[in-house]
């Protein structure tokens, strides 16, 4: 696939501002400032939930409150208030629409200006979303279809309510509330996220889709997301992000988590895409993401596909813990740092089952004065004989301001795993660069189709529609990085 | 008017001056040939004619369809119909042979204030123009110039020249590396488009190309200057003699 068109008309949009720089604007309620066991408590009761929700909450806070931000990461991260966020923001919309004729007709043109497929053509292209605005879900759409095949996928906050078993049983399961000092956190104010289970022998008969979009002034965004896949099933996700920009720094702290049974295999795939900042990095998000999946059951398999280009700073290792005999975890990555980005990311494999096996892929772009660095742990335990590992990271570099780094960790516990790690480090050749641009293609459609190139290992994991979306965001990311 | 007029090119590479004073005019439908040994400037004329970064013109003009170039960035001169093959064809990693192929013509489309081209049209094209030049479509599925050989490398070049349809194409050193086969194929490819509106500069090291690709005018380059003009038999001349005493006649 090469760049278009409308990749050339959105870099142009992008000359100069973030394409999605707009504002909605509707009122917003919002809970004061700061963090307290009094501000989770009317997080707790806005969303209607059960005591032991909230105490589950408060328990997070507490370990929270005893933890320290994590330093070991190459990132410059400055100091955050935690008392000068507002934690809850809801769209006053959100009473509860039933259908999308419901919904604030400004929301839907915000999701319009996104490209967001919130609409019947788009049941015909197979996309279920549910998007959520701020903190709060506003529309759900094509659950009906899914409830047939017993596929409940809808607002975590509903899951609280309506299948408190399920959440009581998995939530936390895979990322203990105080697994890390941001997963914390989001334990104790996640607002909203999606829950997605599907049954057992079920393949989802659709893509599962969210996106997420930062909206109100201030507004940490804490989501939650829990899927589980039980035996013998299959589901793909994704998830994609823009936001509009800002002159605060905007806090963002995720919490995914995958529950994969015996022979289920979850996909999982990101296009992020928060406000980078402006060229020192102000007003960009902090992304700080704890994402994990543990395959449980033999057989399992979790794959992540991630596209990372926007944030000021990214902090983010989408993991896989394979317990089953011969599971198979899988990571592959495109992470574009330019101007002032910092994107500290990779991933872990944990290997504890028989004969399980990982695979990542990771490509690193920089560009600009921007530091882009992979981390990455591959772990096999004594009980994971015969475990395998393949590792390839590929750095590009656009400029001589910017910087590439690989971490990789290995640790190898049983003599019987085989671990592999290949690594490469190159740049935009010149002669690359002459060939395309003596074949008309302009300075920038030559370095987006260079680099889609480099990532196209990574790129055609991602769902066609996604796909389409990536490319266009490289090209878009990489704006003004080379002349 | 002519379609290319080189005036009194001086150019330089750093504080290397390589290019001392060139005059040359290509008309339409003509196929010039540029012959000189090593060192005289052959492939440095190619890159300043395409506008390459680094290599700077320091006096004299080059003229295309009557408008001067030297303010052109190179991307700016490739929509403006100039081509150039390259002689040693460029490696881009994952970036498929039909979607390379796509994006340079749809540049050229937009340059010209036309839609995109159909996808399904274009891969209709595209076979029918590759099947002529012996690329089969496995190779257009696989990453450009990535793992071709030398005789591939070539033909997607003047694959990429019938789909593009310049004005002026400069063929820079095509024979190098080509056996007796894919030289015929390749030369085959080029007669193909000779003649109408396109001009060609053939720039060579031997005569044996021009036995496929029959020049109406040649060229000496030596030493950054064009020391002898003539047809085609000038070539045979410097088949027969080397270029050595054509230089110190010169």
């Amino acid at each position: 696939m090469v760049a278009t068109t409308e990749t050339i008309a959105a870099v142009e949009d992008a000359t100069g501002a973030y394409k999605y720089g707009f504002v909605t604007d509707i009122e917003t309620e919002k809970a004061p400032k700061g963090l307290n066991e009094d501000i989770i408590a009317f997080i707790s009761a806005k969303k209607d939930e059960p005591e032991w929700m909230l105490e589950w909450r408060l328990k997070a806070y507490r370990h929270w409150l005893k933890m320290a931000s994590p330093d070991w990461a190459k990132l410059n991260i400055p100091a955050i208030d935690y008392q000068d966020v507002y934690y809850y923001a809801a769209p006053k919309s959100a009473e509860g629409p039933k259908s999308l004729d419901e919904v604030d007709p400004e929301l839907l043109a915000t999701y319009e200006k996104l490209g967001i497929p919130l609409n019947e053509q788009k049941m015909l292209a197979g996309v279920a979303v549910d998007a959520v605005f701020d903190s709060v879900s506003v529309a759900t759409t094509f659950r009906e279809e899914l409830a047939k095949s017993g596929v409940i996928f809808c607002p975590i906050s509903e899951a609280i309510r309506e299948y408190p078993e399920l959440i009581k049983k998995y939530m936390g399961s895979v990322v203990p509330v105080a697994d890390n000092y941001f997963s914390a956190l989001n334990a104790a104010v996640f607002t909203d996220g999606s829950f997605v289970y599907i049954p057992k022998g079920v393949r989802c008969p659709m893509e599962l889709s969210t996106y997420f979009r930062i909206n109100e002034k201030n507004t940490g965004q804490f989501e939650r997301t829990l899927i589980i896949a039980e035996d013998n099933s299959y589901v793909s996700y994704l998830e994609g992000c823009t936001a509009p920009q800002r002159d605060e720094n905007q806090l963002h702290a995720a919490v995914v988590e995958l529950v994969a049974m015996e022979d289920a295999e979850i996909k999982y795939s990101t296009v992020q895409n928060w406000y980078p900042g402006d060229e020192t990095g102000k007003g960009g998000i902090y992304n700080f993401v704890t994402k994990r999946g543990i395959c449980r059951g033999d057989r399992a398999k979790i794959s992540w596909t991630q596209v990372e280009t926007g944030s000021a700073i990214t902090w983010k290792y989408p993991s896989c813990i394979l317990k089953g005999k011969d599971s198979v975890g899988e990571f592959y990555s495109v992470a574009v740092t330019n101007g002032a980005q910092q994107a500290d990311t990779g991933t872990k494999m944990i290997h504890l089952g028989e004969g399980s096996r990982s695979t990542i892929i990771s490509k690193g772009i920089s560009a600009g004065k921007s530091q882009n660095t992979y981390r990455g742990l591959v772990e096999v335990h004594k009980p994971a004989e015969g475990a395998r590992n393949f590792t390839q990271c590929d750095s590009l570099l656009v400029g001589d301001t910017c910087g590439a780094h690989t971490v990789p960790y290995i640790v190898s516990r049983n003599p019987s795993g085989k671990i592999e790690h290949e690594a490469t480090t190159s740049r935009i050749s010149e002669d690359q660069l002459f060939y395309c641009l003596q074949r008309g293609m302009d300075e920038e459609e030559s370095v987006s189709l260079i680099v889609n190139g480099f990532c196209k290992e990574v790129m055609k994991e991602l769902p066609m529609e996604f796909a389409v979306e990536a490319q266009k965001l490289i090209g878009i990311s990489l704006e003004g990085s080379v002349g | 008017m002519n379609l290319l007029e080189i005036k009194n090119l001086h150019a330089s590479i750093g504080d290397t001056k390589i290019l001392h004073g060139i005059n040359l005019t290509i008309n339409r439908g003509e196929v010039h040939a540029i012959m000189g040994p090593n060192g005289s400037g052959k492939s440095t004329l190619s890159y300043v004619l395409s506008g390459r970064d680094g290599y700077e013109v320091t006096d004299g003009e080059i003229l295309l369809d009557g408008e001067s170039v030297l303010e052109m960035e190179a991307d700016e001169r490739a929509r403006a119909g100039m081509f150039l093959a390259f002689q040693y064809p460029v490696e881009l990693p994952g970036v498929t042979g039909m979607s390379f192929l796509r994006a340079a013509v749809n540049a050229r489309r937009r340059e010209a204030g036309q839609d995109e081209v159909d996808q399904l049209e274009f891969v209709k094209l595209v076979r029918a123009a590759a099947a002529d030049l012996g690329v089969d479509n496995e190779m257009l599925k696989r990453a450009v110039n990535v793992g071709f050989s030398g005789g591939e490398k070539k033909r997607y070049e003047i694959l990429q020249m019938s789909l593009l349809k310049p004005s002026l194409a400069v063929l820079d050193e095509t024979d190098s590396g080509l056996d007796v086969d894919a030289l015929k194929i390749v030369s085959d490819g080029v007669n193909a488009q000779r003649g109408g509106d396109c001009g060609m500069l053939v720039i060579t090291h031997y005569q044996r190309l021009l036995s496929h690709i029959v020049p109406d005018f040649v060229h000496i380059l030596a030493g950054g200057r064009i020391i002898k003009s003539g047809d085609k038999s000038l070539a045979l001349e410097v088949e027969e003699n080397g270029y050595a005493g054509l230089v110190d006649a010169a």
